[in-house]
């Protein structure tokens, strides 16, 4: 009996996961326009970025607001490779504007694709653990973190808006015409782009599900809830943190280099701390702590955006300021907490004399 | 307590209800356009928040007069234009994303729009891979010839070169170069330097700001050491309200130390304050003031439409005819298919406010003169010198010998 019983789990684990796969990559993209699909998959990635925010914040209970640098470095590696494929054997148009004659030497190694691949994931990595090792070394916590990624962000921000002759500054990176010979205007090139980023969001999402469901989840949720006692009980929750935050700025990489081709620019613009915040509103509005939550957010406040922005060009930043407050406010566990509430209070409703000890209420969010 | 608890649930299912409703009603307009007669949708794309919007609204609001202005005489092809309005935002990620759904999901026939250039830039491989058609409404800085952006502003030929020949000739040749960090400024002060080598002048110093950047203090104190003749402006969008106050605290005057802007037209003097602006130059091809029979026309119309307050500026009027060059060129094509008016839209004249223009057909920019004006106390701004007649654009500057070193259109100069 037990093996049935692993395998009706895993069924009802994995399937509804294989359907929505299933619906997200074969049935949608004959449904939805070439220009859905795209504006569909850079939000795709989006959600990736947001799920490695709910690891480390909705999980670890460490809300960083530097998803965005990381998010942003990735999508820089790539499009200075994908710039460098669209000019070919010359420079990069905007160097002619200021000058340059010579293509510099932080250039030169994005000419190869795997190189630009492993640098958007490995250095947003390499910054994370760097600045983990030291904010977490020195006991840094709660709102203080927060505060040092935010300054992190605003700095580097300020550094690419300087780097004119080097990355074009404000404007950004935006000649980019192909990925791998096929161009990025073709209807097929959008689709197979959406499709890798539906791939790499379920593979992310069972990455980090595996983790938070592992020893090392329940750790993250300790260190969330009393890291003083996991330090007693024997611990390095310095260790920890530092591999937490760079695993989920490896993901906010990986989802950079999926963005720049779907998008076609990347500028200053996407390091800001604003960008960042954002993160945190998909992550708010989804919910913590549940990683399909991050991925809700994401995705609907996005389409949100896009909708809203469209029927009223002149008011719709009020529209979804006015929005978030609401959700925050009325819903502060999100759209799936208040989903499970109501589950439970439907639950309760039916069955009134066992309500209670029979349900399974896993309430993951912390108050910080 | 219960009694509350029932309350906050309802006004949680209320705000639910409201939020799904506001999504799908979004959704649904969308939908009605499209079940209406037969029209020719165009794009406006500006930002309508953020840093820029300051100067991009007015933009939209004289391209919106012009549609209607159009409209009411029957539209082009005989079918109306449906103007479809998109917020850029100030943001170039969201000028890139708008740009592609109004070209590929709206399907519209031409976009007039976009300010800075960077935002530009950010659209230009858009429009270029899709075969879409910008009509750019702002001066800039050259160097550029997309086969899908005609450019109704002026480039530095019919702007800034003549107005730096107008300081020297003026006797001010120690300039200092202060600008916003973008394309624009950066580009712009590589030919300034250049032609300041040429014709004799000095730069006296280099500085700029990030956009939105309020914090001068520094760069007064480098003003102040280089001693300058004239301060070269090159600041966009609300960096200027807090450039000219600090400028002004400092002690400056339009008579101790004049500067020449050349991205503050009648709309920014009134939100700068005209007190820190009146008697500094600008350089552009209209102003309010300019005295022709249309713009008296082109004044009162957008003043009746939009409020007697309102002032017109020059990228409201390159904003405004561009959609009169668009549509002449449409009905001379015959059709609104981009690669017929392009071909047709060579040698198409217009009798705008700021006097004649022309499309370039070589380079789809439009011969425009150029004018010198000094701000008045009233805030609206006065010519002091203009060329006789409209000058041909030169976007690569191929006719200035100074010019040698500055990138240059494939496939060289004709």
């Amino acid at each position: 009996m037990p093996e049935n019983r692993s395998v009706q789990r895993w069924i009802i684990r994995w399937i509804p996961l294989l359907v929505i796969l299933f619906g997200a990559t074969v049935i949608l993209p004959t449904i939805l326009s070439s220009f859905e699909i795209n504006l569909l998959g850079r939000f795709l990635t989006y959600a990736i970025v947001a799920m490695g925010m709910d690891l480390l914040w909705g999980y670890a209970g460490m809300l960083s607001l530097g998803q965005g640098l990381f998010f942003g470095i990735g999508a820089y590696c790539f499009g200075m490779y994908l710039n460098l494929e669209a000019v070919g054997p010359k420079m990069p148009e905007f160097m002619g504007l200021y000058g340059v004659t010579e293509l510099p030497w932080l250039w030169q190694p994005f000419r190869s694709p795997v190189f630009a691949i492993i640098a958007a994931v490995v250095v947003p990595m390499i910054i994370a653990a760097v600045i983990g090792f030291m904010v977490f070394r020195s006991r840094v916590q709660g709102v203080y973190f927060s505060i040092i990624t935010q300054a992190l962000t605003a700095i580097i921000a300020l550094l690419v808006v300087g780097q004119q002759q080097l990355i074009n500054g404000t404007n950004g990176i935006t000649e980019m015409k192909t990925i791998f010979g096929h161009s990025l205007a073709e209807d097929g090139t959008k689709r197979a782009l959406y499709i890798v980023s539906a791939l790499t969001l379920a593979g992310v999402f069972i990455l980090c599900r595996w983790l938070v469901e592992s020893r090392f989840g329940r750790l993250l949720i300790s260190i969330r809830d009393d890291e003083n006692r996991l330090r007693f009980v024997g611990y390095n929750p310095t260790l920890l943190k530092m591999i937490v935050f760079s695993i989920s700025a490896g993901i906010a990489g990986l989802a950079g280099i999926l963005v720049v081709p779907q998008v076609g620019i990347i500028s200053p613009k996407q390091l800001d701390i604003a960008a960042s915040i954002e993160i945190v509103i998909w992550v708010a509005v989804g919910g913590r702590g549940t990683l399909v939550g991050a991925i809700l957010g994401a995705m609907l406040v996005n389409i949100g955006r896009s909708q809203i922005s469209t029927a009223n060009p002149e008011i719709w930043q009020l529209i979804m300021g006015a929005l978030f407050i609401g959700v925050v406010v009325l819903f502060p566990n999100g759209i799936i907490g208040a989903f499970k509430g109501l589950f439970t209070t439907i639950r309760a409703r039916l069955s009134p004399r066992t309500s209670g000890s029979s349900i399974p209420v896993v309430q993951s969010v912390n108050q910080a | 307590m219960k009694l509350q608890a029932r309350l906050t649930q309802a006004t949680r299912i209320v705000f639910a209800l409201l939020f799904m409703m506001a999504v799908s009603m979004s959704s649904l307009s969308a939908i009605t356009i499209t079940a209406q007669e037969e029209t020719i949708k165009v794009g406006i794309l500006h930002s309508l928040s953020g840093t820029m919007s300051i100067s991009e609204v007015t933009v939209k609001d004289s391209t919106l007069m012009a549609i209607e202005e159009i409209n009411a005489k029957g539209g082009v092809l005989g079918k109306k234009l449906e103007p479809i309005i998109e917020d850029g935002a100030s943001n170039w990620d969201i000028f890139n994303e708008k740009a592609k759904k109004l070209l590929l999901q709206d399907k519209v026939a031409v976009v007039f729009g976009c300010w800075t250039s960077a935002s530009r830039k950010a659209v230009k491989s858009t429009f270029e891979d899709n075969n879409g058609l910008l009509f750019y409404p702002v001066q800039y800085e050259g160097l550029e010839q997309s086969p899908n952006i005609f450019y109704t502003g002026a480039t530095t030929n019919q702007q800034i070169v003549p107005a730096v020949e107008y300081l020297i000739k003026e006797g001010k040749k120690k300039v200092f170069l202060l600008g916003s960090d973008y394309v624009f400024p950066r580009t712009s002060n590589t030919i300034i330097k250049e032609q300041l080598k040429a014709l004799g002048g000095e730069t006296v110093g280099e500085e700029y700001v990030p956009l939105g950047g309020t914090e001068f203090s520094t760069i007064l104190a480098k003003i102040r050491e280089a001693k300058p003749d004239v301060i070269f402006n090159t600041l966009n969008g609300d960096s200027n309200v807090a450039f000219f106050k600090q400028f002004t605290d400092a002690g400056y005057t339009a008579e101790s130390l004049p500067t020449l802007s050349v991205s503050i037209a009648e709309e920014e003097v009134a939100s700068i304050g005209v007190e820190y602006l009146e008697g500094h130059l600008v350089a552009w091809n209209y102003y309010q003031t300019v005295d022709t029979p249309e713009n008296t026309t082109f004044v009162a119309a957008f003043k009746a439409k939009y409020g007697e307050n309102r002032v017109t500026s020059d990228p409201m009027e390159a904003g405004y005819f561009g959609v009169y060059l668009w549509a002449a060129a449409v009905e001379k094509a015959g059709s609104v298919e981009v690669d017929a008016v392009k071909a047709a839209a060579g040698g198409i004249t217009f009798a705008a406010p700021e006097g004649t223009v022309t499309i370039d057909g070589d380079n789809q920019h439009t011969y425009k003169t150029v004018r010198i004006g000094i701000v008045r106390e009233d805030g609206l701004i006065d010519t002091v010198w203009a060329t006789e007649a409209p000058v041909k654009p030169d976007p690569y500057l191929c006719t200035y010998e100074w010019a040698a070193a500055l990138p240059k259109p494939e496939g060289g100069c004709k």
